[in-house]
């Protein structure tokens, strides 16, 4: 199905999800970033790549961390970036999806940043799309949220290095309702992880994720022996309105990560969390703010990730002249 | 009036299993004699049909269509679906209660049946609400909605949380002698759901709907068949798990039908791999497995019927990420097509095939129609086992384009449908 993602020669054209992109896309990726990292450290951090491009954020639920850094990104990138918040607007008075991408296009954009609560929103809006226009998934629904996955892998290859097959990395969490958790999973798979693991508890333990090619953990303390990752997932709190879990108590004393509990992982193992993070919900303090914490360090990646997959979809050319020169 | 013959076409009739190259002889929109003409028999040999190379069997009756009328007229009308419906081979339909108004009075009962007859075209047989609005707390008058025409009680798509409803409801519906039309969901086992739960779902993070939301609605019917004695039609079977309940309630004697729709005989989970909304029905398709059990189900005459399970849509009832998009696939253009194709591809016995779309549905029904005995109504279905064709948008007779079998090449096409002895489509050039 992610074919729709690529163009006639392999190139990205659109970034819906992981899940079937080939490896040396993602490593381009990561690559790309990389060379990103240097805009940032500069007194003006702007690279010209995207000049003249226009490019609108489509938040269809409420973000303000992830649709500030797609900002960031591309004003870094010289792009215009015009805020479209439609939770307030267009769906509530009965548009569809198909007539608000038709607005849009006829601004000129040249480039939707999209996040919806449903899984496959942006896959939808990729097949509809007028063709000089790509879209860039910031998460939909429980399906896919590749940016955040590959700076997630990032962040890794920065303090593990490039060769992943040497890594255990665990996914605690809900990762029923994850989108991260599926992109994440996908990503680590494509580059090659030793194992990669997930643990929850069964009420939030999708049927049959062990085809994603991942091992299946309902102890939190047996899932993270001898692991190099912990990523943490957020819980979401209208997860305990249901009968999903019985309290935040219980699912702290559980599979929150506290310091006692990372006694098994690997000595120089390194913890991570999406964000934004609950403490004493999924995370002791001690954690989120100790030194295996590489939490903080995943948000400014985020801004690098997200500008190297704008440009290599809007300037293809000129990130392939740049790794021409490496 | 002179009566017409049908010659020269390969007869069968599944119910009498009949199966000969013959000729049928109609007069006064009744079927005269098959073979031989009677005595009195006056024929005006000009309206005569040739048949020759052609399959002559009972007009089809499909258990489950939605008209979308009244109340949803933008996706299709009495007129167009049961045009659609005969153009299909199709003679005889039966509507389910969700209409809107939903047919829990004789007066939408009726209205139905009395436009339909106006239209001309296949014949529409309304099931009645079996609770007030299908809301599962008070029991709809089944007994007024019978003598209305109604030819069994059902409550669509709401299954009924309150278990003492449920019970009272069947003991009614057994009391009035009609048959209970039970599609099987449990009220809240993947309620928001909107594919199968297996691997696929876990792929695409859409809600997901577990086998046991089917299985436990069956064993609570089944149970309360005991204690009610009410017959009851199971529709839409998608679990192979389901089937082999069925298969036992049968064995243990309590009076249980079921049917299937084309769709869950030819498609599978993977089909919705790509977010194709096309494939967003109900229940959900599921996986490889059932599928052949369902087809197995058939053969065994544990499941006795296919339906189409119509349900036409405008096309932005589509346009939209999966999960939101409206259930349902348009079927009657494909219901013949795909059950010969079921035929090629299980090395089935073409006569029982088609008794499952003609004189076993009628039978669930209580209707004496899908047969070719002699005094019956002539509703007559001739088609073309040889001719090839391919489903487009431009030849699908529905309003509703919403099917995924677009594109498909099929072998066999209906040549004539004959409703009362009177030729209401053709795909002959005269």
């Amino acid at each position: 199905m992610n074919n729709i993602q690529l163009d006639d020669n392999g190139r990205l054209r659109h970034f819906i999800g992981i899940e079937g992109l080939p490896r040396h896309l993602l490593i381009d990726i990561l690559d790309n970033a990389e060379s990103f990292i240097s805009v940032a450290k500069k007194q003006v951090k702007k690279a010209p790549l995207l000049r003249g491009k226009t490019i609108a954020n489509l938040f269809f639920e409420p973000s303000t961390r992830t649709r500030n850094t797609f900002e960031l990104a591309a004003k870094r990138l010289s792009a215009d970036i015009l805020n479209v918040n439609i939770s307030m607007s267009a769906t509530t008075k009965g548009e569809t999806l198909i007539d608000m991408l038709r607005n849009m296009e006829a601004m000129q954009c040249d480039m939707f940043v999209i996040r919806h609560g449903e899984s496959g929103a942006s896959f939808f809006m990729a097949q509809h799309v007028a063709p000089h226009v790509s879209i860039i998934n910031a998460g939909d629904g429980w399906h896919e949220h590749p940016t955040q996955a590959m700076l997630d892998m990032f962040t890794i290859r920065q303090y593990k290095g490039a060769d992943f097959s040497a890594l255990k990395v665990a996914i605690v969490g809900d990762i029923l309702h994850s989108r991260v958790a599926r992109s994440q999973i996908h990503a680590l798979t494509t580059l090659g992880a030793a194992e990669v693991r997930v643990i929850a508890p069964r009420t939030l333990m999708p049927n049959h994720v062990e085809s994603l090619g991942v091992h299946v953990y309902d102890r939190l303390k047996k899932g993270l022996e001898d692991v190099d990752v912990v990523i943490m997932l957020r819980l979401q709190k209208e997860r305990m309105q249901g009968a999903l879990l019985p309290s935040q108590h219980e699912y702290f004393q559980y599979y929150g990560l506290t310091d006692a509990k990372l006694e098994v992982v690997k000595p120089d193992a390194i913890v991570m969390h999406p964000g934004p993070i609950n403490r004493g919900v999924e995370i002791d303090s001690e954690v989120a703010d100790g030194e295996r914490s590489v939490i903080l360090q995943q948000v400014s990646n985020g801004i690098a990730v997200r500008m190297a997959v704008m440009s290599m979809i809007l300037a293809p050319k000129s990130t392939e002249h740049k790794k021409d020169k490496h | 009036m002179a009566g017409f013959s049908i010659v020269g076409g390969r007869v069968i009739d599944p119910a009498s299993e009949f199966d000969e190259i013959a000729d049928v002889h109609i007069q006064d929109d009744k079927i005269a004699a098959i073979g031989t003409p009677p005595a009195d028999f006056t024929a005006d040999k000009a309206l005569n049909i040739d048949a020759t190379g052609y399959i002559v069997c009972p007009g089809l009756v499909d258990l489950s269509v939605r008209l979308r009328e009244p109340g949803a007229e933008h996706k299709g009308t009495i007129l167009s679906e049961t045009r659609a419906a005969a153009s299909g081979g199709i003679t005889s339909i039966c509507c389910p209660p969700d209409t809107d108004p939903v047919i829990e009075t004789p007066a939408v009962a009726e209205l139905l049946q009395q436009r339909a007859a106006n239209a001309g075209m296949a014949k529409v047989h309304p099931l009645a609400a079996l609770t007030k609005g299908l809301k599962g707390q008070h029991l709809a008058e089944m007994g007024d909605l019978k003598e209305a025409g109604c030819v069994g009680v059902s409550n669509a798509m709401n299954p009924i949380e309150n278990t003492e409803v449920l019970r009272h409801a069947m003991s009614y519906a057994a009391n009035c002698d009609l048959t209970l039309f039970m599609q099987p969901q449990e009220p809240f086992l993947g309620r928001k759901g909107c594919a199968h739960e297996g691997e696929v779902s876990t792929r695409l993070g859409l809600a997901a709907i577990p086998e046991a939301a089917e299985t436990i609605a069956v064993s609570r019917i089944l149970f309360l068949m005991e204690i009610t004695g009410v017959r009851v039609h199971f529709c839409r079977l998608s679990t192979a798990k389901a089937v082999e309940m069925v298969k036992d309630a049968q064995a243990e004697g309590l009076p249980v039908s079921a049917d299937v729709s084309t769709h869950h005989l030819f498609l599978t989970e993977m089909d919705i791999l790509d977010y194709n909304a096309q494939c967003h029905v109900m229940p959900p398709l599921r996986t490889q497995r059932d599928k052949e059990a369902l087809r197995r189900g058939l053969a065994a005459e544990t499941i006795h019927a296919i339906c189409s399970d119509h349900q036409p849509h405008e096309p932005d009832a589509k346009l939209s990420p999966f999960a939101m998009t409206d259930q349902g696939i348009s079927g009657l253009d494909t219901l013949l097509p795909l059950t010969l194709r079921l035929v090629e591809e299980n090395d089935w016995d073409l006569s029982k095939a088609l008794g499952m779309v003609t004189y076993k549905p009628a039978d669930i029904l209580g209707l004496a129609v899908g047969r070719l005995a002699v005094g019956s109504d002539a509703d007559i279905c001739i088609f073309d086992p040889e001719a090839y064709w391919r489903l487009t948008e431009d030849n699908i007779r529905s309003l509703g384009l919403n099917t995924p079998f677009l594109g498909w090449d099929f072998k066999g096409r209906v040549s004539y449908t004959l409703i009362n002895g009177k030729v209401v489509h053709t795909s002959m050039n005269h």
